[in-house]
């Protein structure tokens, strides 16, 4: 008995290691393909192999040396807004949160479910007016059209987020601080700061990393090359002719991938317990 | 008795005051400072912003007179900006006036005036919420609430390629544009197969992300598995990789000439697909896609979950001989739906929406026969094409509205779940 139950469990364990194989070559196949396109030497996608006989960093090169490539310029476009969009949305969220989680004013319950219904509603639904509206005040083809839509878009999904963590933070301390005669500023700027730092700091790197990955928006606002966003410019690589430019995409591909998910796979515990404690504190 | 009355009569004047001029019942009340500050900016907002209002009510109306001087789509934008600039200025007066009557109550039970010091530092207490909520929720209004109601607009106006400012004006159509959609032919068919592939869409591909995430956070949270860091770095490597470029990736993968699905995997046992070309390969192969794309934050979520179910309720069930498959329904799926649910609604909700999939892998193509929808084409990538492929503005906004109200509902749940976290008090 004892016997059968022991080799019963060594075939179950054996099963889930195939089983989470099996995983790791779907995931793998596609990135691992895509690293060795951009390796291929040429543009012609039928006489790629998966492993090269005459590997080549001709498209790597290509990026940053040619004159036709726009890539570092597209680099510097996503990293400005990527910056400017990561602090903005602290600064603009932590401010709101504070209100929301330490005061009672008129409109605020109605406020926190307006910011409930508004985070399911992606500012593509209103893409139609975004677009006019842009074209009407002469902000499309401009970075700071687009840095304005992303700031004001993240407000309500950050602001329930750090609201939901500031709650967590127990009222006393202020109060404390308050009798010790600590302004509303100061409260907010030496107390509540500093203790959530870790959901600021998630808010800040989904914020950096948003414009990064963003598609539609910098399509709809931005129209000049050298207005691109990194997503934007490779998508243009094979825009046009897919087969002959996947190479170059690849390559381009890669120098952005690689650092973001870097980054992301460091950093991804604290995204979780961010993403669980402010969505169920809420 | 008499002065009792008296008492009563001085709140009325003080608050009939400030009905009439913004201020003055301010004044009555011998807070002479701020009434007139008060009264400086009403004056002001009336002299800055009364023609902007006029005009802009006008034309929400009207929408324009004289074709070509008139601009329908402007005149539809300052007619919502003045109708918020509109709501700010009733705020400010209603303000005005419960002002004055509290103030004119305080009077009456012998609280002396305070001093203007004091009245500064009451009145940055109280305003204190408001400035720091002000820089947002101005930019909130602009750039998501001002373009949402713009939208709703426009879905009850002619606005198409045909029919557009500055050479037309436009016109209230009332539910028109949704009859259209109900009624003619071609909208009425397009509607309906693209409506019922974006629900089939949001289910099948959302659901099977979770299930797979699900199973695999199970299968990694095996006492018996090692390696546990690594397993899971690598299950999450898909969440790591900017979704447009695993889109884009797997679009040339698919392709039926080049791409190395077909011309290494399946030609193996002398199989072609024709992914791109045929609706419903595509659409197989874009809800495989979702889920490689989406599983892993579902997988992360349940990990960081699993390890808060407290272990004692696993051996109490061992105690009672409970069997596996007891254990997951009645302790870890409750525990995990319990921790998870308003995040699992906002996955269906995202897929619901995701544009960016849709039109990444094929543009929406293959087209259809007698439609104005691609086969693959969402709701949302259909509403884009309208918009800048076709400049069909009007029914852009119509079906807009249309996954507004079905968001809706997605959010009604969320409400109750959110809600249900509160009342609980567990987390």
């Amino acid at each position: 008995m004892a016997m059968s139950s022991k080799k019963k469990s060594k075939i179950e364990v054996a099963f889930i290691y195939l089983f989470i194989l099996v995983m790791f070559i779907i995931i793998g196949y596609p990135l691992f393909w895509a690293l060795m396109m951009s390796v291929n030497p040429g543009s012609n996608m039928l006489v790629t192999e998966l492993f090269p006989s005459n590997p080549t960093l001709e498209h790597y090169k290509w990026l940053f040396t040619s004159p036709n490539s726009n890539y570092l310029l597209w680099y510097k476009n996503s990293l400005y807004i990527a910056v400017v969009n990561s602090v903005g949305s602290v600064i603009i969220t932590s401010l709101i949160a504070y209100a929301f989680s330490r005061y009672k004013f008129i409109g605020r319950k109605y406020g926190l479910y307006m910011f409930l219904l508004l985070q399911m509603f992606p500012a593509l639904m209103g893409m139609v007016a975004l677009y006019i509206l842009l074209n009407t005040i002469g902000l499309t083809d401009s970075l700071y059209g687009l840095m304005l839509i992303y700031l004001g878009g993240q407000i309500p999904f950050n602001a329930w987020l750090v609201k939901g963590y500031f709650d967590t933070i127990p009222k006393e301390l202020d109060e404390a601080a308050k009798i010790d005669g600590a302004g509303h500023l100061k409260n907010f700027w030496t107390i509540m700061l500093p203790l959530a730092k870790p959901i600021l700091a998630v808010v800040a790197l989904f914020n950096f990393m948003a414009p990064f990955m963003d598609f539609l928006l910098p399509r709809i606002v931005l129209t000049s090359p050298s207005n691109f966003t990194l997503a934007l410019g490779l998508y243009n690589f094979i825009n046009d002719q897919f087969s002959t430019n996947f190479t170059r995409f690849a390559a381009g591909s890669i120098l952005i991938a690689v650092p973001i998910a870097l980054v992301f796979l460091l950093l991804q515990r604290y995204l979780i317990s961010g993403l669980t404690s402010g969505a169920t504190k809420g | 008795m008499a002065n009792n009355q008296s008492k009563k009569t001085s709140r009325n004047i003080a608050t009939l005051l400030s009905i009439v001029i913004p201020g003055l019942g301010q004044v009555y009340n011998r807070r002479f400072l701020k009434g007139i500050l008060l009264l400086i900016v009403t004056i002001s907002f009336l002299v800055t912003t009364w023609d902007y209002i006029d005009i802009g009510i006008w034309g929400l109306f009207t929408l324009g007179t004289i074709p070509r001087e008139h601009h329908s789509i402007q005149l539809l934008i300052q007619g919502l900006i003045a109708l918020i600039v509109l709501l700010f200025g009733i705020g400010i007066y209603v303000y005005n006036i419960m002002d004055a009557r509290k103030d004119a109550i305080s009077r009456e039970n012998g609280n002396p005036n305070p001093t203007l010091l004091k009245g500064i530092s009451s009145f940055y207490n109280n305003g204190f919420p408001y400035f720091m909520i002000l820089p947002g929720l101005l930019m909130l209004l602009f750039v998501v609430v001002l373009p949402l109601l713009f939208m709703v607009g426009l879905a009850f106006t002619d606005y198409n390629q045909y029919n557009s400012p500055p050479r037309n004006l436009l016109n209230w159509v009332g539910f028109d544009n949704f009859a259209a959609l109900a009624s003619v032919n071609m909208w009425k068919d397009t509607f309906l197969s693209v409506f019922t592939w974006t629900i089939v869409w949001t289910v099948v591909a959302t659901t099977l992300q979770i299930v797979l995430g699900l199973f695999l956070a199970l299968l990694v949270n095996d006492k018996r598995v090692k390696f546990k860091r690594t397993i899971r770095t690598v299950l999450i490597l898909p969440w790591a990789v900017p979704a447009f470029v695993s889109i884009l990736i797997f679009s040339a993968l698919f392709n039926p000439t080049f791409g190395a699905i077909n011309r290494d995997l399946l030609s193996q046992f002398e199989i072609m697909i024709p992914w791109l070309s045929d609706p419903f390969w595509a659409k197989v192969a874009l809800i495989m896609i979702q889920t490689w794309l989406g599983f892993p934050f579902v997988f992360a979520l349940f990990t960081g979950v699993l390890q808060s179910v407290p272990q004692d309720m696993y051996e109490a069930a061992d105690v009672d001989g409970g069997t596996r498959m007891q254990k997951f329904r009645h302790i870890t799926w409750p525990h995990l739906l319990f921790a998870t649910a308003p995040l699992l609604i906002m996955q269906y909700a995202g897929n619901f929406n995701n544009f960016n999939i849709i039109y990444l892998f094929n543009e929406g193509d293959p087209a259809v026969r007698g439609q104005n929808a691609g086969g693959t084409d969402i709701l949302i990538s259909w509403v884009y094409k309208l918009t800048f492929v076709t400049n069909n503005y009007n029914m852009a906004a119509a079906i807009t509205i249309i996954m507004g109200l079905i968001i809706s509902v997605f959010a009604f749940f969320q409400f109750r779940k959110t809600a249900s976290f509160k009342e609980e008090g567990r987390y």
